[in-house]
């Protein structure tokens, strides 16, 4: 049965590589913020001059996938970005990064912990099928613990609803 | 004045507020219970200071309970039983009259002595003598009031159970353990990454919670007595949602170390992990029953998160709740006819019952942002975690929904509540 389940979600992850589109880079919903977050956390960043990472202009500043309620699979708007820093690990083995699942506050606290798991393990196993090693990740889930925005209302839970790709100084 | 209020209009809703000046939070007590029991508290005699503690604590638990009403001795204040005149009592409509004194002795102790007297039958229900250390004052205006609500209703007291809970201040996270007035809060754990999830072990000598002070979710259990702890479950992933069997010899706990989030048994120091549930969904928030054979937990299984029911042996997996809306942290009532849990539709999270031979569902409060509702140990109060004026405080409600406290501590949110054993 667990088996089963398993495969399925290989048979998507792989369809969903095969059907990537450049042109899919529509806005999600907070997609600008993510972009302003993204940029904010590159120009911290300690990667050295000539890195992409450090690139602001690079897909690979794009730091965070968002989902909608109670969804953990990568939307399509976000799947250039992860395959894009799938790719970056399997070429920079000495990087590693951590995906941190969130989540918006409709739900218990022990249910968004765990929908925030399933949403950075998603992460990770795209990653890991687009050349991660599975040393270079590691998923964690803060559920509806670290709200990025506080408010009772679709814009704040938008934002909530994340995983962020965290690199290892 | 609040007693006129009370005497006014029973049987209709109102709104009382009692407010405890100096206090770590204040009290909003809102309806009253169908049938309020007539009693007159005399304050006590004895050391003054001492008496009106006494006195604040006895009134503010019997108040909460909603299920009396306080009447004004209105000057009358026997402290023996030789001076009390029962016509008097009868006069003023009332049915038991509580009297009694407290002293300091040397040694750092205090002595109360407490009656609770039948006016009707002119007999006594209760007579006591408490000698506690000068600390546990309001600890001994609890268990006066245990003794009043359990005599006068039938049901045992809770005031001198313990609450735990989690307080948040920006990115600054508290687990406190408090009296169930909120009083004497003790810091268990203060960290600057999330604390959630507290369970109490059956005998209330420990916590199990989950922090995430190592950077993930960690389960842990700690001694209330020590303050010795150790990490339990720490594989990769989420370790989460300790639950404890009603003899504390087991946790049901949540691990995604095997994939998604599943329910695992273990033994209390960590050893002796097998896992119990095996849907490939999230399964989480495992309660067990009162008589320890089976497991309400929340799931997501039948494509949204809907509660169920399963034998501690694993399986056969029962789904309970159906309809509009999700279903989350369901809690077993003490009697285990039935259980309590969050029932979110349209937005709102409101707190429900269920009872598991009618399977109807019975909506408690008004909604809002109403989280993890837990029983108290008589089965009569519900706990549960709340939002006013835009803070996350504490709140109660009646198992019958009639009476509801909003308890609001003094700084920050009150997040994860649950109300510990009778012990």
């Amino acid at each position: 049965m667990k088996k089963l389940v398993i495969s399925i979600v290989l048979v998507n992850l792989l369809a969903a590589c095969a059907s990537e589109k450049p042109k899919e880079t529509s806005a999600a919903p907070g997609s600008s913020s993510a972009a302003k977050s993204a940029a904010a956390s590159s120009a911290s960043s300690p990667a050295t001059a000539g890195d992409p990472l450090n690139d602001p202009a690079s897909i690979l500043a794009k730091r965070s996938v968002y989902y909608p309620f109670d969804v953990a699979t990568v939307q399509d708007a976000d799947k250039p970005a992860v395959q894009a820093h799938a790719k970056y690990l399997s070429g920079h083995a000495n990087r590693k990064v951590r995906l941190e699942g969130n989540c918006d506050e409709r739900g218990s606290n022990e249910y968004n912990l765990a929908l925030g798991q399933r949403r950075a393990d998603g992460v990770k196993k795209m990653l890991e099928l687009g050349g991660a090693k599975t040393s270079q990740t590691e998923s964690v889930s803060y559920g509806e613990e670290k709200p990025k925005a506080s408010a009772h209302n679709e814009a704040a839970w938008a934002q909530n609803r994340r995983t962020d790709l965290m690199y290892a100084k | 004045m609040l007693l006129g209020i009370l005497r006014g209009v029973i049987g209709l809703l109102l709104l009382a507020q009692a407010s405890v000046a100096g206090a770590a939070l204040s009290i909003e007590i809102i309806g009253a219970g169908e049938h309020q029991i007539p009693v007159s508290i005399v304050p006590f005699g004895g050391d003054q200071k001492l008496a009106k503690i006494i006195n604040e604590v006895v009134t503010g638990d019997l108040q909460r309970s909603g299920l009396f009403r306080l009447v004004d001795p209105a000057g009358k204040s026997p402290h023996e039983l030789a001076e009390v005149n029962y016509p008097d009592w009868q006069v003023r409509g009332v049915d038991a009259l509580a009297i009694g004194s407290i002293a300091a002795l040397p040694n750092n102790r205090v002595e109360a002595r407490f009656r609770l007297l039948d006016v009707v039958k002119q007999t006594e229900l209760v007579g006591q003598a408490v000698s506690a250390s000068d600390g546990q004052v309001r600890a001994i205006g609890h268990r006066i009031a245990d003794w009043i609500y359990e005599k006068l209703t039938g049901d045992k007291g809770v005031f001198s159970s313990r609450i735990a809970y989690v307080n948040r201040q920006g990115q600054k996270f508290r687990l406190i353990v408090a009296d169930s007035d909120g009083y004497n809060e003790q810091v268990v754990l203060a960290s600057n990454e999330p604390i959630m999830s507290p369970a109490w072990s059956p005998d209330g000598s420990h916590l199990a919670y989950v922090s995430f002070e190592t950077g993930h979710a960690v389960i842990y259990v700690q001694s209330l007595y020590t303050n010795q702890r150790m990490s339990v479950a720490d594989f990769r992933g989420s370790n989460s949602a300790p639950a404890w069997s009603p003899d504390g010899k087991q946790l049901a706990i949540v691990l995604t170390r095997d994939g998604s989030s599943q329910i695992y048994l273990m033994r209390p120091d960590g050893n002796g992990i097998r896992r119990i549930s095996f849907s490939g969904a999230i399964d989480t928030e495992p309660n067990f029953s009162p008589d320890g054979q089976h497991l309400l937990f929340t799931s997501d299984r039948g494509g949204s998160a809907q509660i169920y029911r399963m034998s501690v042996d694993g399986g056969p997996e029962q789904r309970m709740t159906f309809g509009d809306g999700n279903n989350f942290s369901p809690r077993h009532s003490p009697d285990g006819n039935g259980f309590v849990f969050a029932h979110l539709n349209n937005g709102k999270f409101y707190v429900a019952t269920q009872d598991f031979q009618t399977g109807q569902m019975s909506i408690l409060t008004e909604g809002g942002w109403e989280k993890k509702p837990s029983f108290a140990p008589n089965g009569k109060i519900i706990l549960f975690a709340s939002e006013a004026r835009g803070r996350g405080i504490l709140a109660t409600v009646s198992s019958d929904g009639r009476v509801k406290q909003h308890m609001f501590t003094q700084s920050g949110d009150a997040r994860e509540p649950v109300w510990g054993p009778n012990f």
